[in-house]
């Protein structure tokens, strides 16, 4: 991970500690920096009006302390969840869902790749039957990965039929993780929806599913609370995703998914190489968000 | 998801308070615009164009002009609402073609944002105003898009130039460059270029994307932008401008329920006119963009235009003459009223025409549990009749009324229903027909129904231009009120909407009912 990762805080809260003392211009700022790095304004209300009352509680007037409290406010609210991935049983089922072109195929490329520096044994599955053209794009990814890959039979094949097929044959050669691509689906479509339902309940008839992972772009705004919710209440979504972190985007909005829907974050996704996916750490995440 | 409101129903909430008070004080400005700062923010619309924004309305709310309000919501409504439409760009702007074909349209935008698919879409849509496209597959960079781009030109029926297999392989500069050539040669009257997705941030990506414009020296470059981007819209919008300086934007993805924050972020940031939206991921969800429309759906006035137009694309023109001359002359029938249900299920999505319709935003709920199928339902109850019971409802007793629910798998009080549903429907449509005022639910009383009539292009025009010219102040204020809350337009064609809808309201229970329609009429003032 970068030392100065692009969608840290640090640079637009350099004015706000870098003052001598703590006045109303330092609210206002750091309402600014707040709101611009898509924390929300419900949760930047929240964030602001914590931070004053303790302030008047330690009676501080040094910018610093109220830097340190920041971190750590964010620190201690990112840290409620916890973050590891479960991917204990054999085969593992990972089911990776989202709307458009927000990198899922991407992330599975990396997440594949990421699995078998560990020296698991990977099958994805391409239950993306529906865009142009995905399934080439996944297949070109397992092969970097080196993981082993499911395509669908025919064209526009039923999405559940090939998640299916994939945990079955992972079932008969042993495969440790695996790894369902679904289509992009906006999550205002009930249709869509109904259809990821069916894939869940079609692969829990062949094993118990361990992740759900909703993949979220870093330049979604508010909306990405509403597409969360969505996919929770169709996907069972176990924990989240969140991909563009090298864009200019900053990271505010994944304390706000975070804490409206009470999922964890596992994975994050820094660039468009395929070892650019890591694991998420509260503290590491607070202290480069904040610097 | 009712725990996050929209733009258009954070401002409804807003406006209910004011709606209340007999005049603005300074304080109640102040609330008011504290709520659209708010209500904007949480429609991702940036902090800056907010700040702006809010500072234009607070200064005119509480200039002269609010001070002869009769009413302060309708008032603010209308300020918001000139604001929202001076920021989207005002005028619709139209596609630039060069004079010596080819145009050149070159597409660029962030991974994800939906250019190979809108590359699609726009091709289509020139094809079916009788251009010659050509494809051009740039994107080397992302595994596939080339094979992609193949698909979806297959799709739309447009051929594709790829003379690289992509996957990280070619010179993206130079296949815009031959591109040129070949369209020449094949005589291709427009070339769209598909480039590859790039970071704003990423330096040499954004060479590339200023590399492929130099060498082609585009007539249009597109800038894509989803709908759904955050606060960082505007930090990416800039650096594309100053990367690559795009003419125009197109706004995608704009059928999820995020609507308005990165359109007015970018509008307003860079300058550049929001030229189409792209609203779903069919081939034909694409469309000009209109900034008043949009604006009108911010402040949850309805799209009602878009949804005219829709509707008189799907229905006959002859046909629906024929329908107001038997409405008029009371034969108009169960027979006639299926031909229009067949007709209104042509038009598209019931639940995204319904979508448009002005206070829509409250009822999304409602809306999500329509059932389209309530509309096959119907006319499998209306096909088990026989042609003389079409005709005359007055002969269903209860032995055919039998009849007809086992013919159709339905129960005897469903088609009782059917049969009081159309009854009311026909009764309200004579009204109509008349040159009376029905009161369809939300939508208002008609003020010009008398008088409509003209064709689609004269109901463009009259959104901005006929507005009223009253020397009275109030009364201007008031009827310019009624023209922005959609009254007039829907005067253009009220019987066939309207017996489509009265239909789909009261076909589902989950649908919008009246009361709440009623009370949203009342809550626009009228």
């Amino acid at each position: 991970m970068a030392e100065h990762a692009s969608w840290s805080l640090g640079a637009a809260l350099r004015g706000v500690f870098g003052a001598k003392t703590i006045g109303e211009d330092t609210w206002e700022d750091l309402e600014s920096a707040l709101i611009r790095a898509d924390f929300g304004p419900a949760v930047t209300e929240e964030v602001i009006e914590d931070l004053t009352a303790k302030v008047d509680r330690y009676r501080t007037t040094d910018p610093r302390d109220v830097q340190r409290m920041l971190r750590e406010l964010i620190e201690e609210r990112l840290a409620k969840y916890d973050p590891t991935l479960k991917l204990t049983e054999r085969p593992a089922v990972v089911l990776v869902v989202g709307v458009n072109g927000v990198g899922k195929t991407t992330t599975i490329g990396k997440f594949a790749r990421f699995l078998r520096n560990y020296d698991r044994t990977v099958l994805v599955g391409a239950a993306d039957t529906f865009r142009a053209a995905a399934v080439d794009q996944l297949a070109t990814w397992a092969e970097r990965a080196d993981a082993g890959i499911v395509r669908p039979e025919r064209e526009g094949q039923d999405p559940a039929s090939v998640a299916f097929q994939t945990v079955e044959q992972a079932k008969r050669d042993g495969i440790e993780i695996v790894i369902i691509d679904t289509a992009g689906r906006l999550h205002t479509k009930g249709g869509l929806m109904d259809e990821l339902s069916k894939i869940k309940r079609v692969l829990e008839k062949q094993a118990p599913i361990s992740e759900v992972l909703l993949v979220l772009d870093a330049t979604t705004g508010q909306n990405g609370l509403a597409q969360a919710e969505a996919f929770i209440e169709h996907g069972g979504v176990t924990g989240l995703v969140l991909t563009k972190l090298d864009g200019s985007a900053k990271g505010g909005f994944v304390l706000a998914v975070q804490e409206k829907t009470g999922l964890p974050i596992k994975l994050i996704g820094q660039g468009e190489g395929i070892g650019d996916l890591t694991g998420f750490t509260p503290h590491v995440f607070a202290q480069q968000l904040v610097g | 998801m009712a725990t996050f409101g929209n733009l258009s129903d954070r401002l409804a909430e807003t406006f209910k308070n004011l709606r209340t008070k007999g005049k603005l004080s300074a304080a109640d400005v102040d609330g008011t615009v504290r709520e659209i700062r708010r209500a904007l923010l949480d429609a991702d619309v940036a902090l800056d164009v907010v700040k702006q924004f809010t500072a234009h309305v607070r200064e005119r709310a509480l200039g002269d002009e609010v001070n002869r309000a009769l009413n302060p919501a309708q008032q603010v409504v209308q300020i918001v609402n000139e604001e929202l439409v001076a920021i989207l760009g005002g005028e619709q702007r139209r596609l630039q073609f060069a004079k010596n074909p080819p145009t050149v349209i070159m597409l660029a935008g962030l991974q994800g944002a939906g250019k190979t698919t809108l590359a699609g879409k726009l091709a289509k849509w020139l094809v079916k105003d009788g251009h010659t496209p050509v494809l051009v597959a740039a994107d080397l960079q992302r595994p596939n898009a080339v094979n992609q781009l193949q698909v979806v030109g297959g799709q739309a029926g447009v051929p594709v130039f790829a003379p690289e297999p992509g996957n990280g392989v070619g010179d993206p500069v130079k296949v815009a460059k031959d591109a040129l050539k070949q369209a020449e040669r094949a005589q291709h009257d427009v070339v769209i270029i598909d480039t590859a997705g790039r970071l704003g941030v990423d330096a040499e990506m954004m060479r590339q994307a200023a590399d492929i414009r130099k060498a082609t020296n585009p007539d249009e470059v597109l800038f894509v932008i989803d709908a759904m981007i955050g606060q960082d819209a505007v930090t990416t919008a800039k650096a594309f401008q100053d990367g690559v300086d795009f003419t125009g934007v197109v706004l995608s993805k704009l059928d999820g329920d995020a609507r308005g924050g990165a359109a007015l972020s970018v509008a307003s940031v860079t300058g550049r006119p929001i030229i189409f939206a792209s609203t779903g991921e069919g081939l034909d969800d694409f469309e000009p963009f209109h900034p008043d429309r949009m604006a009108s759906r911010i402040l949850d006035l309805g799209d009602i235009l878009t949804l005219i137009e829709q509707a008189q694309q799907a229905f006959d023109e002859e046909e629906a003459l024929k329908v107001a001359e038997k409405l008029a002359t009371e034969q108009f029938t169960l027979e006639d009223f299926l031909a229009q249900m067949q007709q209104l299920r042509g038009a598209g999505s019931i639940k995204k025409m319904l979508g448009m319709l002005p206070g829509a935003g409250g009822m999304k709920q409602q809306l999500e549990n329509f059932d389209e199928r309530e509309i096959v339902r119907t006319e499998a109850i209306i096909q088990s009749m026989t042609p003389a019971e079409r005709r005359n409802p007055k002969l269903l007793n209860g032995s055919r009324r039998l009849r007809i629910a086992r013919g159709s798998g339905m129960t005897v009080t469903d088609v009782n229903q059917l049969v009081q549903r159309f009854e009311q429907a026909a009764k309200m449509m004579k009204t109509v027909a008349r040159g009376g005022m029905p009161q369809v639910p939300g939508m208002g009383p008609i003020p010009g129904s008398g008088v409509g009539g003209g064709k689609r292009q004269a109901t463009k025009g009259s959104k901005k231009k006929s507005g009223s010219r009253s020397g009275n102040p109030a009364k201007r204020a008031a009827e310019n009120a009624a023209i922005a809350s959609g009254g007039s337009p829907v005067g253009q064609r009220p019987a066939p909407a309207g017996s489509g809808f009265g239909l789909g309201g009261g076909a589902a229970k989950g649908a919008p009912n009246e009361e709440e329609l009623a009370a949203l009429q009342k809550f626009l003032g009228r």
